[in-house]
């Protein structure tokens, strides 16, 4: 196929999946789990693919996801919560000190902005630390960012610890995937260019890169802050969908969640961090919580071991066993495509490469 | 060729979501373990309305894990009770069999609204709690949106329903809460000094301790305040400043789970000063970490244990009959606030599923404003501006460290 | 005197968690330094020791339950490098380290499903939970003694890896993985070793730290393994005097920093003084400097 029918496929299926979650929306309830699912693994799927192009395409191991994603959320919830509410949502701090709104996408650009520009600070020394101290440094300026949120000093900004609430949030559908469309589509013209190709020559190997002449400082600190900025819109997204949100939500483990998806799609891989974020969600938000239920019966028999909590065991045990015997992930370092299905059924499980590029996204 | 694909992805999705169907149908189940209810044999799938019966599912948003799993088990406890009690309700002159659906919302504001969105796709008409104001918050706008109503149970921030017309409750507020705990400090201890320890992100606890700081202020009292982490296990620099500081009551608004840190820490230390705190200390987990130790406890709640002997007595044996039961409440009988609370929030739900005459969440929404209720806790009744219960007596409870149980201290209101 | 009254109890408090998390820092900095996996299931395996112990004491007295709880804890560690990092050992290095994140997720759930999620009352363990008055401050034994025996335990390590056999396996093991499997040594003996030691200094962490600290939930491992991590890597990682000292630094500035006040900032102090010490010096205070090979 030529690159202007794969392109044409490809928005062809966009469209397509667009007008099919319209239908289905007039079609199913509007409470359906469904749809639950669908909007945060839209939202889990941005912040994925933005983690993955850190940890799959430049080789940064960074753990920082939650705190970017909690800049993003704040500066979203704090620029659109409407002035007339601002008394009750800032009912220890006289209403706060910001008495003004934005339009909800600017807002939502601004959470990028600001988790971008943090980013760039942080990046400046920790960007010089190797492989695991640099996911810890990370780690260690997400749970600082968190406790600077919560400071009751910042309170008339951030509301101390409490809940922000009552800003603009979506309802349908379409809104996620349309936001994290968007901006999944640039993370993947930008892995495409010749920054991409940069970024994956660092994570092959830096010395090699660098004598290729590649500015290792420089394509380092644009990875880290254009993936900080994807990790921000996420959590703007993020407390749309949640309706409320807090500092204490961004905790590690919201990065270790991520960082698993992206484990499980693929490192590496674009459609793989999106496919296995809607999986993810699916299994930890819904398709298991039958576990959960004591009166479990399968015909006449009462299934055992059944109570609160066991959907969360049985999660962790195929987590595991993804992670020891699926290490490629789903999608391995391969995107899903057209082009690949139809050269996978052309070789009939042969083991032709898939076309690198050229993914649709999902 | 690539519709095909497509096709079959979401052919997929749509396999998934009936098998998810079919899941959600089954979680809770009025039977529910405790082997009340009345139709165990089917409890799991919707055969019940196979075979004529009538179903209307009252929806469970509590905690069973998290900072405040024991309470909110506790509470659940009392709703299964109820349901155990009266598993029925006539409706527009049928008889419905009430199906309770629990679900876990892990005292957590993230995990809240998804759990919350469950109960709203398997079609419940009324939702009942949460323990923990932040949770309640959080899942507020999930259930506005679903226009399903929501009665909370012991969500005492203000918060929760302000400006809302979807969520009510039937206990007391923080203001007024922080005011009578803030006032017995005043009149009993004399104190003039109080410590306030808070949880971070914790919206009860910042509040209850906003109020209570508010009040006693107020009252010319002075107050030091310091926060701690989720997370936080080591309490033994907070004991040290409030004895530094030389406070003569020790406030801490927190979980029951860190509060039973704190108690133990504080006699290792020898903090003699009262301590003082809200309805979530009204626990049996505070009662047996204090056991023995040299420590003053006192707590505001809903319900003092001999308010309702029939309700007493009923619910005890109801504990002491399953094993799993008691060890939802502890491991022992003694019967907490919370579950009255649970108790009186099933009863209420009921009240306004018969006065709707329909199991339809909007007229239940309408039905709530007018329903007027006696339960063990008290007289129920929601004001007209955000549904709040008008309540106007706290009971005030002391624990007694060697007998292993509460004392009745007073019944204190705010004048 | 009254200062000491005053301050004391701070400094008592530090130099004990100081000397939890210097048991717990051992597990990571051994294992990093032979591995060079952060075993971020570390803390959940301290975790559930603790919960091991409240379970073995309904069944059988204190005395055996102790030996057994550290018993079954070695187990499960030897048992968690066996299952989960060993079949891992020539995948790339992000593979394990995620393989580490799933176990500790498993551990926590596991544990969230058998405690059903309520915390769990660690048993009083007799003279060691005792109050005793130290100038004018009071405590629990067990805040006194945790120091004494993390140091009399780490001075039995450090001999063990200087004089022993095995010892000198593990260092060889850290110093270069493959030219020590080239020399003979039995690499899979020597990382069970590692495991196993390390998991027994957490499990008797877990036993101070939960005496002190009564409350064992599935999240009770998740903090102090992380800071216990941070002090390893503070101190230098690979390096177990240093993983001791960077411990009590640790532990004492978290209660400082309490102390003056700053209670909200307490944990993000800690990660502020790891970034503070990667950035002036990238190894740690003890660390090695590594050269790059090409």
């Amino acid at each position: 196929m030529s690159n202007k029918t794969k392109m044409a496929w490809n928005v062809g299926l966009i469209v397509a999946l667009l007008a099919t979650l319209f239908i289905l929306e007039q079609i199913l309830p509007s409470g359906s789990m469904f749809f639950t699912v669908l909007k945060k693994g839209a939202i889990y799927a941005l912040v994925a693919v933005s983690m993955n192009l850190l940890n799959g395409f430049t080789g940064l191991f960074s753990l920082g996801q939650a705190g970017f994603m909690l800049l993003g959320a704040y500066a979203y919830a704090i620029l659109t919560i409407p002035v007339e509410s601002r008394g009750s949502v800032y009912q220890y701090f006289d209403g706060g000190i910001i008495q003004f709104t934005v339009p909800v996408p600017v807002a939502l650009i601004a959470g990028g902005l600001l988790a971008a520009v943090f980013a760039f600070l942080i990046g400046l020394p920790v960007l010089r630390l190797k492989s695991d101290y640099l996911a810890i440094a990370t780690l260690g300026f997400a749970e600082i960012i968190r406790a600077v949120f919560q400071w009751d000093k910042l309170g008339p900004i951030t509301n101390g610890s409490n809940l922000l609430r009552n800003f603009p949030s979506f309802r349908s559908v379409l809104y996620p995937f349309v936001v994290s469309g968007i901006c999944i589509a640039l993370i993947v013209l930008l892995i495409n260019s010749t920054y991409g190709r940069a970024f994956k020559a660092i994570r092959d190997d830096e010395i090699a890169a660098e004598a290729m002449g590649i500015n290792l400082a420089h394509h380092k600190r644009l990875a880290f802050v254009i993936s900080s900025f994807f990790a921000g819109v996420s959590g703007g997204l993020l407390a749309m969908y949640q309706t409320t949100i807090q500092a204490s939500m961004f905790k590690s483990a919201m990065t270790y969640e991520i960082l698993l998806i992206v484990v499980i799609g693929g490192i590496g891989s674009v459609t793989g961090s999106c496919i296995s974020s809607f999986l993810f969600i699916a299994c930890s938000e819904w398709w298991l919580r039958f576990l959960d239920n004591e009166n479990l019966y399968i015909g006449g028999f009462h299934v055992p071991f059944l109570r609160p909590g066991f959907r969360k065991v049985v999660f962790a045990i195929v987590i595991m066993v993804m992670v020891l015997f699926y290490r490629q992930g789903i999608m391995g370092t391969k995107e899903f495509s057209i082009e690949g299905i139809r050269k996978f059924l052309k070789t009939r499980f042969g083991r032709k490469k898939a076309v690198e590029g050229g993914g649709s996204h999902e | 060729m690539k519709r095909r694909v497509l096709a079959v992805a979401l052919a997929v999705a749509m396999v998934g979501t009936m098998l998810a169907g079919c899941g959600g149908g089954s979680t809770g189940g009025s039977g529910d373990s405790t082997g009340g209810g009345s139709s165990d044999s089917s409890a799991g799938t919707e055969a019940p309305a196979a075979d004529g019966d009538r179903v209307v599912k009252i929806g469970v948003y509590e905690p069973a894990s998290g900072d405040n799993g024991a309470g909110g088990k506790q509470e659940v406890l009392g709703m299964q009770y109820a349901n155990q009690e009266m598993p029925t309700v006539e409706i527009g002159g049928e008889e419905y069999s009430v199906q309770l659906e629990i679900v876990d919302n892990e005292s957590s504001n993230d995990k809240g609204p998804s759990a919350a969105s469950s109960l709203v796709s398997a079609g419940v008409s009324v939702v009942l709690g949460s323990y923990g104001s932040g949770v309640s918050i959080a899942a507020s706008d999930v259930f506005k949106e679903a226009g399903i109503p929501a009665i909370g149970v012991t969500c005492t921030n203000p918060q929760v329903t302000e400006g809302n017309t979807h969520y009510f409750r039937i206990c007391f507020l923080d203001p007024f809460q922080g005011t009578v705990l803030a006032n017995f400090a005043d009149a009993n201890f004399s104190a003039k000094k109080a410590y306030i320890l808070t949880k971070l992100g914790d919206d009860y606890s910042t509040g209850l301790g906003y109020y209570f700081k508010e009040a006693f202020t107020a009252l010319g009292g002075e107050v030091i305040e310091e926060t701690f982490q989720e997370g936080n296990s080591d309490f033994t620099s907070y004991v040290t400043k409030a004895k530094n500081e030389g406070a003569e009551v020790f406030f801490a608004p927190v979980s029951t789970e860190a509060a039973a840190l704190i108690i133990e820490q504080a006699a290792a230390q020898g903090l003699t000063i009262p301590m003082m705190a809200g309805d979530t200390w009204d626990s049996n987990v505070i009662l047996n970490a204090a056991r023995g130790k040299n420590v003053q406890i006192y707590v505001t709640t809903f319900y003092q244990e001999g308010g309702n002997a029939d309700f007493d007595n009923g619910f005890k044996g109801y504990i002491n009959s399953d094993p799993t039961a008691t060890a939802n409440n502890g491991g022992d009988d003694t019967i907490s606030a919370v579950s009255a609370m649970g108790y009186d929030a099933y009863y209420v739900a009921l009240e306004a599923l018969k006065a709707a005459g329909s199991t339809d969440p909007a007229a239940v929404n309408e039905a709530l404003w007018k329903v007027n209720y006696t339960g063990v806790s008290g007289s129920i009744t929601f004001d007209e501006v955000n549904g709040d219960a008008v309540r106007d007596t706290a009971y005030v409870k002391c624990a007694n460290t060697e007998s292993g149980e509460w004392d009745f201290v007073a019944e204190q209101g705010v004048n | 005197m009254e200062w000491i009254t005053r301050n004391l109890p701070y400094l008592m408090a530090g130099v004990s968690v100081g000397g939890q998390y210097a048991l717990i820092a051992i597990g990571y900095t051994m294992v990093y330094g032979i591995l060079r996996l952060i075993n971020f299931a570390h803390g959940d395996i301290f975790m559930v020791a603790g919960l091991i112990m409240v379970y073995a004491v309904t069944a059988m007295p204190i005395y055996i339950a102790i030996p057994l709880m550290i018993l079954v804890t070695v187990f499960l560690g030897f048992m968690v490098e066996r299952v989960a990092y060993k079949p891992l050992r020539s995948a790339p290095r992000m593979s394990i380290m995620i393989s580490a994140i799933g176990v500790s997720y498993l551990l926590q759930n596991m544990a969230l499903y058998v405690t059903g999620g309520l915390s769990q009352q660690y048993p009083t363990i007799p003279w060691i939970s005792d109050t005793v008055t130290l100038f004018g401050a009071t405590t629990k034994r067990v805040t006194l003694i945790t120091p004494v025996l993390t140091i009399v335990l780490v001075v039995a390590l450090v001999l063990l890896i200087k004089k022993t056999k095995i010892g000198m396996a593990m260092r060889a093991a850290s110093r270069d993985f493959e030219t020590s499997q080239l020399m003979g040594i039995k690499i899979n003996s020597v990382i069970s070793m590692t495991f196993i030691i390390g998991t027994f200094l957490a499990a008797v962490g877990s036993l101070l730290f939960f005496t002190n600290y009564t409350g064992v939930t599935p999240t009770a491992g998740a903090m102090p393994g992380l800071k216990a991590f941070v002090a390893a890597v503070f101190g230098g990682i690979g390096s177990i005097p240093g993983a001791v000292i960077g411990a009590f630094i640790i532990g004492i500035c978290e209660n400082i920093i309490k102390g003056l006040g700053w209670t909200t900032f307490s944990d993000a102090f800690t990660f502020a003084l790891l970034i503070v010490i990667l950035i002036a010096k990238p190894t740690g205070l003890f660390g090695e400097k590594v050269t790059d090979k090409v």
